[in-house]
């Protein structure tokens, strides 16, 4: 116990070494740094496959409604963060929406701008998230009833039509069709600014990089609670959890509740990063990548998770782009041409699939005292202790 | 007159025209160790899943410590269907899930282990101690827990030494040897504050010496629990052994019931066992 408890205050440590060693990247780079754009969305990534993990992995509820949940708290995010002025211009086609008031906006008249952008924006997160918790709710009713690929097809179906629902025409006052929603407030607007409106010290990255922090933290305290346990339990064995006093509705339903409460923060996040808002892109192919992200970090470990979210945004966004250029093909083979990329990271994939059944990191999570042993013994050159093999 | 602890009243279990449990009335007090035996397909898991909830009955009354737990009639499909005597003599329909069942004091083991085969041994039996949580998500997950957390734990290392899985107890559950499988399973089930223990054959797959073992620790149960058990068997020696009563199935039907030696010199049985000699050759 006591070791445990050693092990997690260092991974808190190592945590908020993290934050900080963003919060200095992002004073020493240009804010258009690729490292940084890398960092931004694959915090986003992270926190969105950890919700997933947690109801696919920890839950064994094989859903694919990510993508869908992300929306609602994207939306959700977006129509209550629309400046009240800039509301005719954003919903220039719907006579400037029915909502009419910002959440930020309205706190900070109250509370001065610092306390009301923060407080507000926090509000804001909460809000998106409660929004897909209670669409989760609504759809957990009747589809949790099902097992296995039924459940997978039917969230999937979910994701699809609440995406053209929110790109209804008679819904444009509120969501403002299939329009982009713009001019919210947004991640730049934690950026401290001098009275000429230079930016002096760049905060949008960390403050993201916390927010994900702080959530994926609470996920992980949830896991480790008794009610991660039953989850566990329902995942290894439904009918043996059951037998022993779990309420299989209610639990798988607290998991799915929670995971779409996750999601649509992720979303809402997503939001601010993008600093426009349309439903067209959380298609199926979102929750895939998510899902990816989850398998290749391992089905069952957030760090995991954490870790693939990085390297997989990394590899689409960045560290393969010169797959794509021609100026790069030396012998003349035009190998190197647009989307090249892309089939070089299939077949990445597949090779992690191949060789890592189980992800990048199994169920293990990432643990910096033992990580701190490891490299000692890489150092000193000294085997491992032999420990007992788990005799079968 | 001894405290009753479960009385089945006309459980009848049909499955479309197949009839699995046919009119069973049966009783079992504190304190006793009551079996259920009988010959392949005659009904005991059946009986076991009707009165844990993974059944509903179609009909028939099943009381726990003396209150009603289920009742049910034959409706809807089973309404025409219906082959048992009682029909009419039940009018409500009171169903229970498993959990629910389980959270009233029964608990059970399988008769194929089901461990979660992920966890450790300690965490297969803190798990069990779940429902009797008085924390909610929140307090939980931010940990308002701690000393009902610090409790369960210390009552579940209090569980393992006494079944003797303390020193094993951050091994994997699938990792242990079978006969400690069914060891952790039995205190898992114990690890819910039962008043009830139900054991689905439990002395399965085991060799002699294991099943001597197994008999000892069921005795051991009874007396430091103070635990009423209702067990499924096969192996005679385990069931004559330990049992103070004993009810036996044959298709369905309660053919014989009362003491190991009453049953034992019950042509009945012996008939059930056996098989009865044809007339006509």
């Amino acid at each position: 116990m006591i070791e445990k408890k050693k092990g997690s205050k260092a991974n808190l440590i190592f945590a908020l070494g993290l934050v900080v060693l963003v919060f200095v990247l992002e004073q020493l780079l240009p804010s258009s740094s690729m490292l940084l754009t890398v960092i931004k969305k694959s915090a986003i990534y992270a926190l969105a496959a950890v919700s997933m993990n947690l109801l696919n992995g920890f839950t064994g509820l094989f859903s694919l409604g990510q993508a869908g949940f992300m929306m609602i708290g994207a939306y959700a995010y977006a129509i209550l963060n629309v400046p009240t002025d800039q509301r005719a211009a954003v919903y220039q086609y719907f006579d400037g929406g029915i909502i009419q008031f910002s959440i930020t906006e309205g706190i900070s008249s109250v509370l001065g701008n610092v306390a009301g952008l923060i407080i507000g924006v926090l509000l804001s997160l909460v809000v998106a998230g409660l929004v897909a918790a209670v669409f989760a709710y609504l759809i957990g009713l009747p589809v949790l009833r099902f097992r296995g690929d039924y459940l997978a097809v039917a969230t999937l179906g979910f994701a699809e039509i609440i995406r053209a629902f929110f790109q209804w025409d008679k819904l444009g006052p509120i969501t403002n069709g299939s329009n982009l929603l713009r001019k919210f407030t947004n991640l730049a607007d934690f950026n401290i600014k001098n009275s000429t409106g230079q930016v002096i010290i760049n905060l949008s990255t960390t403050i993201l990089v916390l927010i994900v922090a702080a959530c994926i933290m609470i996920i992980a305290m949830m896991i480790n609670s008794t009610y991660g346990r039953s989850f566990k339990a329902i995942r290894d064995d439904e009918t043996a959890a059951e037998a022993m006093g779990i309420n299989l509705a209610k639990h798988k339903m607290t998991s799915f509740v929670v995971s779409a409460f996750f999601a649509g923060i992720a979303g809402a996040l997503l939001a601010m990063y993008q600093t426009t808002v349309q439903a067209a892109p959380f298609k199926t192919a979102m929750t895939y990548e998510i899902l990816l992200i989850v398998v290749i970090g391992g089905i069952g470990s957030l760090s995991g998770s954490c870790i693939s979210a990085f390297i997989f945004v990394g590899a689409s966004e960045w560290w393969l782009r010169f797959l794509d250029e021609e100026k790069y093909n030396i012998l003349n083979t035009h190998i190197l041409r647009s989307g090249f990329r892309k089939v070089v990271f299939s077949v990445i994939i597949m090779i992690i699939v191949l060789f890592f059944r189980k992800g990048i990191m199994g169920e293990n999570e990432l643990n910096i005292a033992g990580f701190g042993r490891w490299l000692k013994r890489l150092f000193t050159g000294k085997k491992k202790p032999a420990i007992e093999t788990e005799a079968k | 007159m001894a405290e009753s602890v479960l009385r089945l009243e006309d459980v009848t279990m049909q499955f479309g025209g197949v009839v699995a449990l046919n009119n069973l009335s049966m009783e079992v007090n504190k304190g006793e160790i009551v079996a259920l035996i009988g010959p392949n397909g005659a009904g005991k898991t059946t009986a076991f899943n009707a009165i844990t909830g993974v059944y509903e009955p179609t009909n028939g009354a099943i009381y726990f410590m003396d209150e009603l737990l289920v009742e049910n009639y034959p409706k809807e499909k089973m309404k025409k269907l219906y082959a048992g005597e009682n029909n009419g003599k039940y009018t409500k329909s009171v169903v229970k899930t498993p959990d629910v069942i389980t959270k009233a004091g029964m608990a059970r083991t399988f008769q194929n282990i089901r461990l979660w085969p992920s966890m450790t041994v300690f965490e297969n039996v803190l798990v069990a101690k779940h429902l009797r949580r008085t924390s909610n998500l929140f307090s939980a997950t931010f940990r308002g827990n701690r000393k009902e957390e610090a409790r369960q734990r210390e009552e579940v290392a209090e569980l393992l030494r006494i079944v003797g899985l303390d020193d094993v107890q951050d091994e994997l559950s699938t990792s242990l040897p079978y006969g400690k499988q069914r060891r952790l399973e039995i205190a898992r089930a114990l690890a819910t504050n039962p008043k009830l223990l139900l054991l689905d054959e439990p002395a399965a797959g085991m060799n002699p010496q294991e099943t001597d073992e197994l008999t000892e620790f069921i005795g051991q149960i009874r007396n430091d629990f103070d635990m009423t058990i209702l067990l499924i068997e096969h192996h005679m020696n385990l069931v004559m052994g330990i049992s103070d009563r004993i009810y036996v199935l044959d298709f369905g039907r309660l053919i014989s019931s009362g003491t190991p030696d009453v049953v034992q010199s019950d042509q009945k049985v012996i008939d059930a066992y056996l098989g009865v000699a044809d007339e006509d050759a």
